[in-house]
């Protein structure tokens, strides 16, 4: 089992240094560099450098070595020190930026992955079991629905519904009053209030796809001869359902994982952004359009970082619940 | 429509235990209702075995699912009564509801079964000892630690070495033969009146297929239970039941004691089963027998090896699987070598290497040119091998995997001719239709897909297409084992009919001993690689020399219930694995 | 070929079936490939009606100039978010008789004194009669051709319709919406062939040469797939420059859009080819002495393309909403170009939803509909690609 994990990580380097190129590469592809910006920005209040100046400044900030130096400074600084480079825009280091709005990314996420569990789980195995039945027809037509419907899109629809019907509005993560409040039972019974609301829309995409799967591997498993043995040994019917059929249709529920946080992940990027939640998405956004390129790649990074260990996880946990991958 | 035959019974002091009387049952299908069963009646008796016999879609398997109410949502009971008799009454088993608790009462505890995959009908995630603790638990209502002990006893009594340790492992972590060893400890937890073995060893090698057979004889007669053996093979009801049931199509077309069955049948199906059957019991009249091994060889190999490196996650070579070691053997023009071993044996691997389908690790195939020059097939290089391929075909064992679905007969047939650049167009379909005649199919097949058609036609197909190029060596790998008894030994006669029209060398590789010795003039058997035994087939089947290849002999079912062979056979042990 | 003699016949040679519906045939022996798909994808009722309803929307794209009652870029300033209106059947004239005349009736606008925000409503008294093929806005229909024809409008060109409302600078959404179509649905289908390009051959060669081929490619995948799509896609596509024509913008966004969206159909590619490859159908093809083109381009792509076919139906909605989510945020297409995500910006603040909720209810609509029609049909698709399974 130790090995299979050390496998597993060894595997995962060359995926790790593969999204930091892809974040790095972001971070250089706009045309010029901060300073760039920033000298247009001087320029149009008159305020002129001389080339021997510019120069400095690059030197300063590092920006006059080559592209590679760069890369292995960036990616140095970030291992070594936990230094993610400079916001231009916020004149600060970004790690004083991104730790908080991750923090917060990642709990939503989760509390999202929790919902698309218990809710698929129910869903899948009924669907499953009474194949073609009415309740299996709603439930595959809520799940198309749940796949068609962009994340944005079912966000704005929340808000609007809600403020039209119910006045109130479903935006942050915490009513006015309690914004600058520290925490409290209060606080955190207002906080359950309004997360419900991203975690509800960027779920919905993950539990219908989740729903999916299920049904066809549970509908697969079923057909098995192991099933039949079951039933044979005299087996009350949901005894025998749950206990073979259901256990080995969970392996794609545990592998979700990897596939499934990098949806919610993408999706609570831009459902913060229409609900204005104080996690990357918005910061990300907002450092895109500005072109504060450092604290734009660091989120990027961290956003591929995190869905790998979650890769990681669910692959542990798969050799955990299936003896098939933990004794290969 | 005729009714089903019966032979008077004999003794009639058997006490029934089972008795199925006019059961039939349909399935609901899209299109259309298919009636599997169709008024099927029959009793199981107390100590005794039951075969159930017929080829694939005859209705047995369905029979059983019938008797334990585990029929598919698609299947309806439409008649008959099943009645599970005791000491404690009768009970009709079809009034009871399928997901009841009467009927789980049943299951497991009074009637138990046995698949015939048991890779797939056990859990692969539970270890070996839950599963069968589990029918303990629920039947018999002891604790898990019990569960446990009498796990490792019945684990025990099936034969199974250490077997405390066995009981922790997975279905994975054993073999195919101990799996179902397991499955019967398994059916046998709670000392069932009614056993059911579907098809139980048709995954099995015959050696394997002995031993599991002659376990479960020794176990039903220690116990006294009443055995419904499913099968298809004639030869294994010979060897091991009382009564035999003859399905076809749904319908039970005759049924009686084993000898009534195979010394005097009485329909016509019946007669047509065990003559296929028999026919395959010594060579084939049709069969030119001369010793050609005078000539000079077409095909010579000499010391070819292959072996499998097993790498670790690394790419380092922890060890390697030596599939085939050192074979060497000659084949000659217009002969039919048979190539005979158990799965895992090196047969397939072999077969293939001399196409160089599979690379050789070391060795030298010799093929003899028509002008009389030899090369050397594992130096070829790729023009030289195109050559090659085009004097040396192979037919494969899957006729509904071998021939391309979404091509026509004529494109299929045609391929070798057109790629080759040999002719094309009117000449081209003239040719096409000519090996169809020549394989005894019609013209009118060209223009049709391969779903049109059954098994046995598509494998005639398969051997047009090798014959297109006018080869002089066909590689046969498992040719017949994919269809049923009655169409296999028209394909082999087919196959002996073009040897003599068009003085062919077969080399012919099976698991099937019987087979072999219906078509092959020599044969040559294999074990872990080895090539253990070679000679004249007839008497490598009747008289062999290696202990090997005499247990292997002993082991096959012999089709004739007055001389039981498997159960009196010989062992071997190994002196390495 | 059932008569064929050499196959045993007995009293009985098949077993008993009684039809429930007429049978499909013999024709079925000599039906190729896609005969027996289209018969198998025809019995799906659902798959068949969602495919009319893709083919309405590329129609609606293909010829939108006609079908627009006026132009996207006309503005009204003086009806800025004014509500859709109701079409008419009958109107009254003078003498109290009923005639069948469609119209709409004109706005009557009131100004809040208080916000000084004006707000439309129906007025009954102003009557505009609609009607077919009207005279209105001049356009060239497909950039070539002058013509004034609009499939509906108003009879007279200076009276307003807007049936499903204006935007904040009084323009038709009905136009825009239509306009939409042939952006955001060629966006999908060009985007979705350049990743077919890409996933297609990255795949078949991963798959076929394996090796260290299939290892870069795999590792490519993993990254690629590990990686969030849309702060991804928010990453390049903040890096077009500002300067650049909307053409340039619409083939750089497809392009961003279809490099993530290549890894699913390499997979489905890949996979189909190690299998195949592995099937005796195709070693028994080398053995007949087929070149490794043949092999793949005669035996092993025609088993693949109906799969092909289904994954890509599947792809080209992630390709729509990726387009949608991006232009909503604002870094992806932007105005004058006018995509179904263009159209969504406008919906961004819940105080403009919820004074003209149609800005945001119609593009959705639009958007939601063609991502479930395209899933339902590539299920469809899916599911019939291997007529051969039993």
């Amino acid at each position: 089992m130790l090995s299979y994990i050390i496998q597993r990580l060894f595997l995962m380097i060359p995926t790790m240094i593969g999204i930091s190129i892809i974040s790095f590469a972001i971070i250089q592809l706009p045309p010029g560099d901060y300073l760039t910006s920033v000298l247009a920005a001087m320029a149009d209040s008159d305020v002129n450098f001389s080339d021997e100046q510019i120069a400095k400044m690059r030197a300063n900030y590092g920006l006059d070595e080559p592209m590679i130096m760069q890369y292995v400074k960036w990616i140095w600084g970030i291992v070594s020190r936990g230094d993610f480079g400079y916001s231009f825009e916020w004149n600060r280091p970004v790690s004083e930026l991104i730790w908080e709005r991750m923090g917060s990314t990642l709990s939503i996420s989760l509390l999202s992955l929790l919902f698309v569990w218990a809710v698929s789980l129910p869903i899948g195995i009924y669907s499953a079991v009474n194949r073609h039945s009415l309740g299996d027809h709603i439930a595959t037509f809520f799940g198309f629905l749940g796949l068609a419907i962009p994340n944005f899109i079912l966000a704005l629809t929340l808000m609007y519904v809600s403020f039209k019907y119910f006045g109130q509005s479903v935006g942050g993560l915490y009513s006015p009053e309690f914004a600058e409040q520290p925490m409290s039972w209060a606080k955190f019974v207002d906080l359950l209030k309004h997360v419900w609301v991203p975690v509800v829309v960027i779920g919905t995409a993950g539990t219908a796809a989740l729903i999916r799967i299920l049904r066809a591997n549970l509908t697969d498993e079923l057909n098995k001869p192991y099933v039949l043995t079951a039933r044979a040994k005299g087996l009350p019917e949901h005894t025998a359902i749950l206990r073979y059929p259901v256990r080995v249709a969970l392996n794609p529920f545990v592998s979700a994982i990897g596939w499934v946080l990098p949806q919610l992940i993408s999706g609570i990027t831009i459902t913060a952004i229409v609900l204005n939640l104080p996690t990357a998405g918005p910061l990300l956004l907002r450092s895109l359009i500005a072109q504060d390129m450092y604290l734009a790649g660091s989120f990027i990074l961290l956003m591929g970082m995190l869905t790998l260990i979650g890769m990681l996880l669910s692959d542990i946990l798969l050799a955990l619940l299936d003896p098939r991958i933990r004794f290969h | 429509m005729t009714d089903t035959y019966i032979h008077p019974i004999k003794d009639t002091d058997a006490t029934p235990v089972l008795t199925v009387k006019n059961l039939s049952v349909d399935f609901h299908l899209r299109t259309h209702i298919l009636h599997a069963v169709r008024k099927v009646s029959f009793a199981l008796h107390k100590g005794k075995t039951m075969a159930l016999v017929g080829e694939s879609g005859s209705g047995k398997s369905v029979t059983t699912r019938a008797i334990m109410r585990l029929l598919d949502k698609e299947a309806r009971q439409t008649s008959g009564e099943i009645t599970l008799h005791g000491d404690d009454g009768d009970i009709r088993i079809t009034d009871l509801d399928p997901k009841g608790k009467a009927i789980r009462q049943i299951r497991g505890r009074r009637i138990a079964l046995i698949f015939q995959e048991p890779m797939s009908s056990l859990s692969p995630v539970h270890t070996i000892g839950s599963q069968i603790g589990e029918a303990l638990r629920l039947h018999r209502g002891l604790s898990k630690r019990e569960a446990m002990d009498e796990t490792v006893k019945l684990l025990e009594q099936v034969e199974i070495k250490d077997p405390a340790a066995m009981a922790k492992r997975y279905t994975f972590e054993f073999s195919g033969g101990m799996r179902q060893r397991a499955m019967i400890a398994m059916a046998l937890a709670c000392d069932p009146d009614v056993l059911i073995a579907d098809e139980p060893t048709t995954a099995l090698d015959v050696t394997t297929q002995a031993e599991v057979m002659d376990l479960l004889k020794r176990l039903q007669e220690h116990r006294g239970m009443a055995l419904l053996l499913i099968t298809h093979d004639l030869g294994l009801v010979a060897e091991v039941a009382d009564e035999v049931a003859v399905m076809r199509f749904g319908r039970l077309v005759e049924r009686g004691p084993i000898d009534d069955i195979f010394h005097n049948p009485q329909t016509a199906y019946a007669k047509k089963l065990l003559a296929s059957t028999m026919r395959l019991e010594r060579p084939s009249e049709l069969r030119d027998r001369r010793d050609r091994t005078s000539d000079p060889a077409v095909l010579s190999v000499r010391g070819l090896c292959k072996s499998f490196g097993v790498t670790n996650w690394r790419g380092q070579e922890i060890h390697a699987v030596r599939a085939v070691k050192d074979a060497s053997f000659d084949l000659y023009p217009g002969e039919s070598l048979g190539i005979v071993g158990e799965s895992g044996s090196g047969k397939t691997t072999l077969g293939r290497m001399i196409l160089r389908v599979i690379e050789p690790t070391a060795g030298e195939i010799g093929y003899r040119e028509t002008d009389g020059r030899v090369s050397d097939v594992a130096a070829m290089d790729k023009p030289e091998l195109a050559k090659f391929h085009r004097d040396v075909r192979l037919i494969f064992q899957d006729p509904f995997a071998s021939l391309n679905p979404r091509m026509t007969i004529k494109q299929i047939i045609a391929e070798p001719l057109v790629v080759n650049g040999v002719m094309q167009g009117v000449e081209l379909e003239a040719r096409v239709g000519e090996l169809l005649e020549l394989v005894g199919m019609d013209r009118g097949a060209m223009e049709r897909y391969p779903h049109a058609f059954s098994g046995g036609q598509r494998q005639r197909f398969s051997i047009a297409r090798s014959l297109a190029l006018n080869p002089r060596i066909i590689i046969a790998d498992e040719a017949t084992s994919a269809l049923d008894v009655s169409i296999r030994a028209q394909i082999l006669d087919l196959l002996i009919e073009l040897q003599k029209k068009l003085n062919l060398s077969f080399l012919f590789i099976a698991h099937d001993i019987s087979v072999v010795r219906y078509f092959c003039d020599r044969v040559l058997v294999m074990h872990h690689g080895r090539i253990v035994e070679q000679g004249d087939a007839e008497t490598v089947c009747t008289a062999p020399k290696e202990p090997y290849t005499k247990a292997l002999l002993s082991a096959v079912p012999n089709p004739d219930p007055r001389d039981k062979r498997m159960v009196h056979r010989t062992k071997f042990v190994a002196e390495e694995v | 070929m059932k008569k064929h003699g050499s196959e045993i016949a007995m009293e009985e040679d098949k077993p008993k079936i009684t039809r429930l519906t007429d049978g499909a045939g013999s024709d079925i022996e000599v039906a190729g490939q896609w005969r027996l798909i289209w018969l198998k994808f025809r019995q799906n009722r659902v798959a068949l009606f969602a495919g009319w309803v893709i083919f309405f929307f590329y129609g609606v794209a293909l010829f939108c100039e006609f079908l627009a009652p006026t132009l996207p870029t006309v503005a009204q300033p003086r009806l800025t978010y004014a509500p859709p209106q109701e079409i008419g059947l009958f109107i009254e004239d003078e003498t109290g008789q009923r005639r069948f005349q469609l119209h709409v009736n004109g706005y009557a606008m009131t100004v809040d004194p208080e916000s000084l925000r004006r707000s439309f409503t129906s007025d009954p008294a102003n009557i505009i009669p609609i009607g077919f093929f009207v005279r209105g806005e001049a356009y060239d229909m497909w950039g070539l051709i002058p013509m004034d024809r609009h499939l509906i409008g108003p009879l007279d060109p200076s009276d307003q319709m807007n049936l499903l409302g204006t935007d904040k600078l009084g323009r038709d959404m009905l136009t825009r919406l239509i306009y939409g179509a042939r952006v955001s649905m060629s966006i999908g289908l060009i985007g979705v062939i350049s990743s077919l390009i890409i996933g297609t051959v990255l795949g078949a060669l991963s798959g076929y040469f394996g090796g260290w081929v299939d290892l870069a490619v795999q590792r490519l995948i993993e990254i690629i797939s590990a990686m969030p799509t849309i702060p991804l896609w928010l990453g390049f596509a903040a890096a077009i420059p500002l300067t650049w024509s909307p053409l340039q913008v619409y083939f750089i966004i497809t392009l961003i859009v279809s490099l993530l969206a290549w890894t699913s159909l390499a997979r489905e590619v890949r996979g189909r080819f190690l299998s195949l490859r592995r099937e005796d159908f195709v070693t028994a093809a080398k053995l007949d002495g087929s070149s490794t083109g043949r092999v793949i381009f005669r035996h092993i792509l025609p088993s693949l393309t109906s799969h092909i076919l289904a994954v890509t139906t599947l792809a080209i909605p992630t390709m729509i909403v990726a387009e949608t989510a991006l232009s909503f945020l604002g870094i992806g297409l932007k105005p004058p170009v006018v995509s179904w995500g263009v159209l969504l910006q406008d919906a961004q603040n819940i105080r403009t939803i919820s004074s003209a909720p149609w800005l945001l209810i119609w593009p959705s609509l639009a958007v939601i509909s063609v991502v479930l029609a395209f899933n339902f049909l590539g299920d469809g698709l899916r599911d019939a690609a291997d007529p051969y399974d039993s």
